[in-house]
């Protein structure tokens, strides 16, 4: 995996670094793009904030909350793993302004993906959860632990180890799904590459540099995320150890 | 706010973009899962040429299939090949599932035990008659129940051709949606569409991953 993927980015530097020096054009495209790129990562971010909230609250009530809240949160993973992101996207812009509630277009971006990637974490926290070895909960029982004790200190840290790979997957989709925000006119580093292909016409350099600007947040993402499993499964030795 | 005469108006006219929809996912689908399995063999047949279809893959999987779309559409005609847009759609969604479902692909490669390949030389049988009645049999059905998620899930992603003006349910709402200043009906109705198509596939998936496992 870590070989995987330190040859994709080492390809992706090579390449990024040929099509530097043989084509000076590669420039005069990078400060435009990469203002479009911030708001890619100030979107990401957020939403990703949203999607970990959601995930977790959806995940925890189809688990313990009585039936009524139950049926609801399923019903909010159903809807939102069933119907296409671009979908939602739209519906949020152009639909809910009927019913009284205009949102400003980048509050939109960042409610439509967070809650399409959190209903996919839902599911994602819901199998951690139920993964954790049955004896643990019964232990937890047996030293008259509290169900709130029992979730913090026994179950939830273990279940954490196990989604982190799974989240990883899932921020990377988040990643790659904020290029649909350039579809309600919100200037990310899909629309700014649309509009210096229009205005420029230098096409393959424009989209040759957004592929390569994607790709190097995807890679940074994957390699957070790996860092950050690494740490988990040290303290999850340590435990098993003691 | 809901206009249930607008909704019986513009049904006939979803009805008619949600054949090219699903004409997109079917001929997309085919493309993603045999170039998928095109380059899931040529990793294992190459290692060499392996190195380079990872780094491909793993591009592919890391960038945004809408960039991915624009650069088919948009750069192709550069180089003097010039597509329409729904072929350049489904081109482009179907090369980026192609990579997932490779991927897939070589998960079930993995798990056919090393001694069929080493029972199949003891038998002198050619690495391509080993491959095609030895391999593929045993590789390929346990990996169907994760293509059938890749299918719902390339399904999903269908409107993202409304972004180059493919007439497909999304763009065609859109259209309705300016044309007469009410989305909530057309919006709704394709979430509607989507969210029913989904759930059906999906349960069709499971059906299917629990007749596989009954039966091998």
């Amino acid at each position: 995996m870590w070989i995987r993927m330190l040859a994709a980015m080492l390809a992706a530097t090579l390449l990024l670094i040929l099509l530097l020096s043989l084509n000076d054009e590669y420039w005069l495209f990078l400060p435009g793009l990469l203002q479009g790129a911030v708001l890619t990562v100030e979107i990401t971010l957020l939403a990703a904030i949203v999607a970990i909230f959601m995930a977790f609250v959806a995940a925890l009530a189809k688990l313990y909350a009585p039936l009524p809240i139950r049926w609801l949160s399923s019903a909010y993973i159903e809807i939102f793993r069933g119907t296409s992101a671009l979908v939602q996207l739209f519906w949020l812009y152009f639909v809910l302004p009927q019913f009284g509630v205009s949102l400003d277009a980048f509050v939109v971006a960042v409610l439509a993906l967070g809650l399409n990637i959190g209903a996919y974490g839902a599911e994602v926290v819901r199998g951690a959860i139920i993964s954790v070895a049955r004896g643990q909960w019964e232990a937890s029982v047996a030293l008259n632990m509290s169900r709130g004790q029992m979730l913090r200190r026994i179950i939830l840290p273990q279940a954490f180890a196990a989604m982190i790979p799974p989240w990883g997957n899932l921020l990377i989709e988040l990643v790659k799904s904020t290029s649909l925000v350039s579809l309600i006119t919100l200037a990310d580093l899909t629309l700014k590459a649309q509009q210096m292909n229009q205005t420029t016409l230098k096409t393959v350099q424009v989209f040759t540099l957004v592929l390569l600007i994607y790709l190097a947040i995807s890679l940074t993402v994957t390699i957070a995320m790996r860092v950050l499993e690494q740490r988990a499964g040290q303290g999850m030795t340590r435990g098993k150890a003691a | 706010m809901w206009d249930w005469a607008f909704t019986f108006e513009i049904l006939p006219v979803l009805g008619r973009a949600a054949i090219v929809t699903v004409e997109a996912t079917v001929l997309g689908f085919v493309i993603a899962a045999t170039l998928g399995l095109l380059l899931a063999s040529i990793r294992l047949a190459f290692p060499l040429a392996g190195v380079a279809v990872t780094v491909l893959v793993e591009l592919i999987r890391s960038t945004p299939l809408l960039i991915q779309i624009f650069f088919l559409f948009f750069v192709l005609p550069k180089a003097g090949i010039v597509l329409d847009a729904f072929t350049a759609g489904v081109l482009a969604i179907g090369i980026h599932y192609a990579a997932y479902c490779s991927e897939v692909y070589r998960a079930g490669f993995e798990n056919v035990p090393r001694g069929q390949w080493e029972a199949s030389i003891a038998l002198n049988l050619s690495s391509w008659r080993t491959f095609r009645d030895i391999i593929l049999p045993q590789a390929l059905p346990p990996v169907v129940p994760a293509l059938g998620n890749y299918l719902i899930a390339l399904f999903k992603e269908t409107p993202l051709l409304s972004a180059i003006a493919v007439l497909e349910l999304m763009q065609t709402a859109k259209i309705i949606g300016s044309e007469t200043f009410r989305y909530t009906e057309p919006v709704t109705l394709v979430g509607v569409f989507f969210l029913g198509m989904s759930l059906i596939s999906a349960s069709m998936v499971r059906l299917l991953e629990s007749w596989l496992k009954w039966r091998y």
